[in-house]
Formats: C-alpha cells, sequence, structure tokens
C-alpha cells in the first residue's frame, strides 16, 4: 500500500494512505478522543463530533473519523480551536443525557464519561429540553435506556454486522431520534436474539444486561444451598476486569473468589457440557442410523436458538433436542445431586455464570420450569461476576489458585472446556464420535479444520467408512448461509454447530468490555485479535487436561450408571432434552 | 406479516418486484404503497424486509423520517396547510389553528370518522398564493381564517369515507 507523508502537531510521519486521520493518528501515537468510531469503520457515521481536528488549508475543522489522510497534509490536534470544539460536542450531548453517574452500570467503563473527563467538558454548560426517554426492561437480559444514548450508531452497526437482522435502527427524526426496535419497541416483542453484542459496543449505559445480582443476594438471605457453576469462556476472559491481560485464563482465581462469596458448591459448567457430548453424540449418531432429520444442528447457544425460532421455525426439527449445558447441569443439580447429598430441591439455588445475556431469559424458558421449579435460578455475566467480586473486597488478582468442588459433577475433560469458542462443540462431539465408530481414541485429538475465528468453516471427515461432512458458524449472519441451504434442501452437511456471537461465546455479549481506551497495555490491534487472545486461553487449558474426551469423564459415566441409565434413555430425556417453538417476529401488542 | 391479505401480499409484491433492479429501492416501493394504500403499517414493513433483505428498523427509520409517509391511515381528504416562511407571515397559523378548532384534531391527526387529516406542511413551493393549502392535491390560494368554514363544509358534503 502506499505510503503518505502528514504531519502531526508538526511532527513528521510517513502512514498508509487510505486511513482515516484518526487511525493514522493512533498509528502515530496520538489518541484523538472519539465515541460513535469503532473497530476499523465498522460504525462511522461521524455524528458525535467529539474527534474534530484541525487540518491546515481545510475549511473549518474535520471529523478525523472519516477524513482521511492525503499527501502534506498538516493535523493539529491540540490548537485552541480544535479544543474548544471537542469540549463543546461533548457538552452538547452531556445536555441530553441523563446524568446519574453512580447509579450508572456502566461506570468504570464509560466512554462519554471518558471523553468528557479528556475534554474538559462541564456538565449544565447547555441546558434545555431533553429528548422524551424510553426505558425497555421487558426481557431478562438487557435493558435499554434511551436516556442514555448519544445516537452514536454503534449497536445499529453491530447488529448488522454480527447478525444482519438490524433489530436496532434510528427512529424519527431532528430532536426526537432515538435508536430503539422497528415502532420503539421491546427487544421481547421484537425478534431480537438477546445476545448482547449491542451491549458490548454501546459506549455509554443506553443498553446493559439486567442485572440479577440482587437475586444472589436474597437468595443468600433466604439461607438456600447455593450451587455455581461457570461456563467456559468466563475463564478466559475473567481477568481482564481486573486489570489482567487478554488472554490470561483464570481458572484457580475465580474458583477461589466464587468460594469466599459463598456459595457452597462451587463446579463447572464444563461437566455438562461432556454430558451434553454423550446425549448429542448419541443423538447424532442415532439420526444417521435411523435417517432422522439431518443435518443436525447444536443448541446450546440461546441467542442461536432464538434466531432459529423467529426466523427458521419451519426447520426446527434440524436442532438437536439437548439442552443447553448449563441448564443440563442444572436439571441434573437439582436431581440427581439433591439425591445424593439428601437435599431438598427446592432449597437449592443454582446460579451460573456465562458469558452470554441470551442465557438470562434461557433460564426462564418455559420448557425449563418443571413443578414449578427453574433448572437454573439466576444467570450473571463474567461482567456481573466481576463486580460482585469488587464490591466483596477480594483482591483477585491476589487470589490463590485453587480447584472445583470434585465430588460427583466436578470432573471436567478439555472437550468441554473448548465449547466456549467457536468451533469446539464440534471438535468435542467429533471426538466422542470417532471413538463411538471406531472404538478407540483419535491420535491427533485436535480437529484444525474446526478452529479459527471464520464466520463458516467445513470439514470433510471420514471416520469408518462413515463419510460425515460438518460445518461451524458464528454469528447469525452466518447462520443463514447454512439454514437458506437446508431450507432449499442442499445442504451437504451432516452435523452442524452455530454459535450466536461472533466468535462463539468467548466474544459473548456478557463479557468484559473491549474498549482500547481502557486497555492502555494492550496492543494497539486488540480488537482485531481479543477473539483469538480468549481462543487460545481455552485451548491451552484443553491441553493441560489429562482427560480430553468427553466420553472419558468418569464422574459423567458414573452419573449414567446410577441415575440416568444411558444416553438418550427416557429419564435423560425428561432431564436433559427440550422442545422449540417457532415464534411470532412482531406479535401482536 | 400473517395479518395481510392475500390481496394485499400480492400487490405489495408487485410493488416491490418493480424495483428488482433498483441498488436502493426502499423509497420508491415505499411511496408506491404510501400511494396506494395511504399508510404503511409494520406488518406491511416487515412483508417488504422479507422480500428486500432490508432490517425492519431502517425501514421504520425511513418512515418516521418523512412526513410524506405515514404508519396510520390517512384521512379521506388530507388538508395540508404549508407553514413555509411566506405562508407563515400571510397568517397560516391561524388557519391551521382554525381546522384544528373545527375538526377537533391537532396537525399530524386524523378524524375519528377518517374524513379529514390534517397535516402541517413546510414551503409547498406557493409564496405568490400565500398563504395557500392543498386538499388531495389541489392548491387553495389565499386562503383566510373566514374560509376553513366553508372549505370543511365542502368536503362534508362531498360524502363519507369509503
Amino acid at each position: 500500500m502506499a505510503k503518505v507523508n502528514i504531519k502531526i502537531e508538526g511532527q513528521s510521519y510517513q502512514v498508509e494512505e487510505g486511513l482515516t486521520i484518526l487511525e493514522a493518528a493512533r498509528e502515530c501515537g496520538y489518541e484523538i478522543p472519539t465515541l460513535c468510531a469503532f473497530n476499523h469503520g465498522e460504525c462511522s457515521l461521524a455524528s458525535c463530533r467529539v474527534c474534530l481536528v484541525e487540518v491546515k488549508g481545510a475549511r473549518g475543522l474535520v471529523a478525523s473519523c472519516v477524513y482521511p489522510v492525503n499527501e502534506g497534509m498538516e493535523i493539529i490536534i491540540s490548537s485552541p480551536k480544535a479544543t474548544a470544539a471537542r469540549r463543546a460536542s461533548v457538552e452538547l450531548l452531556l445536555s441530553n443525557h441523563s446524568l446519574n453517574c453512580q447509579q450508572c452500570d456502566k461506570n468504570g467503563h464509560c466512554e462519554l464519561l471518558y471523553v468528557a473527563q479528556i475534554t474538559g467538558a462541564r456538565e449544565g454548560k447547555f441546558q434545555g429540553e431533553k429528548t422524551p426517554i424510553t426505558i425497555d426492561q421487558l426481557t431478562p437480559s438487557i435493558v435499554r435506556d434511551t436516556s442514555k444514548c448519544i445516537l452514536c450508531g454503534r449497536c445499529v452497526a453491530r447488529c448488522v454486522s454480527a447478525h444482519g437482522t438490524g433489530i436496532l435502527g434510528f427512529e424519527k427524526r431532528g430532536f426526537n431520534t432515538i435508536v430503539a426496535p422497528a415502532g420503539n419497541r421491546s427487544f421481547g416483542e421484537s425478534p431480537c436474539i438477546l445476545c448482547g453484542q449491542c451491549v458490548n459496543v454501546c459506549p455509554t449505559g443506553a443498553l446493559m444486561e439486567k442485572s440479577e445480582i440482587d437475586r444472589v443476594d436474597e437468595a443468600k438471605k433466604a439461607g438456600k444451598y447455593l450451587v455455581v457453576q461457570t461456563a467456559p469462556a468466563v475463564r478466559a476472559a475473567l481477568g481482564e476486569e481486573f486489570g489482567m491481560k487478554i488472554g490470561t485464563p483464570v481458572t484457580g482465581k475465580m474458583v477461589a473468589a466464587l468460594r469466599r462469596l459463598g456459595f457452597d458448591k462451587v463446579y463447572d459448567t464444563n461437566f455438562a457440557a461432556d454430558l451434553t457430548i454423550m446425549e448429542e453424540a448419541t443423538e447424532l449418531l442415532g439420526r444417521i442410523k435411523n435417517n432422522g432429520v439431518l443435518p443436525m444442528i447444536t443448541s446450546c447457544s440461546p441467542g442461536w436458538v432464538n434466531y432459529a425460532e423467529y426466523y427458521y421455525g419451519d426447520q426446527l426439527d434440524h436442532l438437536s433436542s439437548c439442552k443447553s449445558p448449563h441448564q443440563m447441569q442444572g436439571a441434573i443439580i437439582k436431581s440427581y445431586f439433591a439425591e445424593q447429598k439428601g437435599i431438598d430441591p427446592k432449597n437449592i439455588f443454582v446460579v451460573s455464570i456465562m458469558p452470554c445475556t441470551a442465557k438470562k431469559a434461557e433460564a426462564q424458558r418455559d420448557q425449563f420450569i418443571h413443578d414449578g421449579m427453574t433448572d437454573v435460578d439466576a444467570v450473571l455475566t463474567t461482567r456481573e461476576l466481576a463486580k460482585l467480586i469488587k464490591r466483596s473486597g477480594i483482591n483477585f488478582v491476589k487470589l490463590p489458585d485453587e480447584e472445583f468442588d470434585q465430588d460427583i459433577l466436578g470432573e471436567y475433560t478439555g472437550a468441554g472446556v473448548i465449547f466456549g469458542t467457536t468451533g469446539g462443540v464440534m471438535e468435542a462431539a467429533l471426538r466422542t464420535a470417532y471413538y463411538s465408530l471406531t472404538g478407540k481414541e483419535h491420535e491427533a485429538i485436535k480437529f484444525e479444520a474446526v478452529r479459527g475465528m471464520e464466520g463458516i468453516k467445513e470439514a470433510d471427515l471420514e471416520i469408518n467408512g462413515l463419510n460425515i461432512k460438518v460445518a461451524v458458524a458464528s454469528g447469525m449472519k452466518n447462520a443463514k448461509v447454512l439454514m437458506d441451504q437446508i431450507r432449499e434442501g442442499k445442504s451437504p452437511y451432516t452435523f452442524i454447530e452455530i454459535m450466536g456471537c461472533p466468535g462463539g461465546c468467548i466474544n459473548g455479549g456478557g463479557q468484559p468490555f473491549v474498549k482500547p481506551q481502557f486497555l492502555p497495555n494492550e496492543d494497539l490491534n486488540i480488537l482485531d485479535t481479543y477473539k483469538e487472545k480468549r481462543a487460545q486461553a481455552l485451548y491451552s487449558e484443553d491441553e493441560r487436561q489429562a482427560l480430553r474426551q468427553s466420553h472419558n469423564n468418569t464422574q459423567v459415566q458414573e452419573l449414567y450408571a446410577k441415575f440416568l441409565g444411558k444416553p438418550n434413555s427416557h429419564k435423560a430425556h425428561e432431564l436433559l432434552h427440550t422442545t422449540y417453538k417457532a415464534r411470532e417476529r412482531f406479535p401482536e401488542k | 406479516m400473517a395479518h395481510l391479505s392475500e390481496s394485499a401480499v400480492k400487490q405489495i409484491g408487485e410493488i416491490i418486484s418493480r424495483y428488482e433492479n433498483e441498488k436502493t429501492p426502499l423509497m420508491m416501493i415505499l411511496s408506491d404503497i404510501q400511494r396506494e394504500y395511504g399508510y404503511i403499517p409494520l406488518d406491511v414493513q416487515e412483508f417488504i424486509s422479507d422480500k428486500t433483505g432490508i432490517p425492519v428498523a431502517e425501514i421504520y427509520g425511513v418512515v418516521t423520517f418523512y412526513s410524506f409517509f405515514s404508519l396510520t391511515p390517512k384521512g379521506k381528504y388530507v388538508i395540508g396547510v404549508c407553514l413555509g416562511t411566506a405562508c407563515y407571515v400571510k397568517g397560516s397559523q391561524q388557519v391551521i389553528d382554525k381546522f384544528a378548532e373545527l375538526l377537533h384534531i391537532q396537525p399530524g391527526q386524523t378524524t375519528e370518522d377518517g374524513l379529514f387529516t390534517l397535516d402541517a406542511l413546510r414551503c409547498i413551493g406557493a409564496c405568490g398564493i400565500a398563504p395557500a393549502l392543498t386538499i388531495n392535491g389541489k392548491v387553495y390560494p389565499k386562503v383566510s381564517v373566514a374560509d376553513v368554514q366553508k372549505i370543511v363544509e365542502e368536503y362534508k358534503s362531498l360524502g363519507g369515507a369509503n
């Protein structure tokens, strides 16, 4: 790529042609404040006007997020005119913003507050009317509060780039403009899959998960027997909340923290991930043998399940009937565990720590309520767990490494760990399917073809004379490609893994925010690499495990021997499997 | 979508197919539907989204951005009073207020019997005959407050809503 010579603050630099001033300045070591620009132009509406700089010869100030550099350009960030303009832009945003910062869940990660600080913007500089407010807290997953929205458009762009669905859009005009699902409906009355990708990119508190910390507090106060389980992706990111480098696995410290938070049992959802593989692999081989509906598609991701129910209601028989791992674990805790320990299941409170906002709604699905009891009682995101840890005065970084409780539901294999990244469920299933079909373990263990961050991956496997063609997709935009093939009867696959969020759970809507301005010790390109880094944390834990195939989990074997019988048995179906229902996208209110 | 009649599905499908080769067909589709039906409710937007792949929220955004489009049915007679600068200084605010008073609706609303919709328009380019208003495209020049009653009566006598 051609280079151009530019000057910033009087210093000469050579940068790539075609870059925006904002990106070029970043490479030269300057951080121009900005709110709407995000991730290499994923969002670049130039709407916030916070990145204004002076360019010699240009008419007026320019928005550096969209203005490309050219030969000989002289850029001045710190001129009194540009500094004052940036401050005024932020002051204008503050004038139409709900300023209850100390109660805001985004506090500490708020980009508006950050730019207000660095531009020196004053609250109350401009006063006047405020745009009418909508607060949507109908779903168990996401709260949308327009009083904190700065109309940057990042959420609108992310919903389209990740899923193609574009649930959020700009509505109305001028001062009345809001960002909302069509008709300013609730997420719950629109075909929103509740994945939380919009929450991850929102610069302010306009989009946040709905906190369930209070429910955990209440259960504790009521003297419930508290059992906690953690999804694999949580350990790959939780450390970020405490200043640790992205990609640092913190399994041991996370367990130590949960124990100090007063949970009676600290288990790993990976146990149930192994259980899921036993059920799912059996279901798949059954479908192959009995000419059942193929391809079979995984059902671990509630975001994906929501999408399927809204957009492919006619294809739901392709979904595996397996519950997602944390629901399985909840069901087993309230049956087998309760029985073994002699505890009344009604007195057990199961908390899932998940990288996901959709899991909150999943836990409340009608299908998961039996005798007035849910499999899982509360779902906290990775971010909420970090808040709980901070609130409790625990110095996370200094914690010792501890082990999960090892009794009856404690063991897990490497196959369970990699569930947290795209391709992981597929790889885990293939390890076990290989064993089922050949009677021996796959030598390499790894199935490289299904690893990596591409939106759609595929692999062709020949196992003991049986040809299995598989595909892996993450992000609904990619799922749509595979689903349309199925609808047209042209799908060449036997088995498909689909995850709601791009990259899988490690990039879930409940994971720590990746905002470069708050991560001074990370590389400049951290937005391009954080998913791989988190995935690597899981693959490395897989490699450290003595057992790496789900069928070798001795406690899962014991669970079948003592309680469930065999995979896909009647009892297993009752506890571990579920049903799906087509849903109307815009139900009449 | 489930709520659209078979004939509506057919007709709107036909409108959408007119612009199949357009790069940005949305405005044309919406204009045709607005003209044909007088409004563009959410079910219709969902149908357009299914056919074109444009997100419903984006379509909704366009419909609510332009005042030409309407989410609710308009009346049989759409009274558009120009509030552009020239008409305004010639007293069109008083004219629209009089309509509002006689019809018991605010600008942007439709009478309960479905006969009249009252719209406030920006400059319609008829400054030479200010204050001006249009009813279903017919232009009324130099309207005074005293004329309003007569105009309303004239259209009332023309008959009720379909």
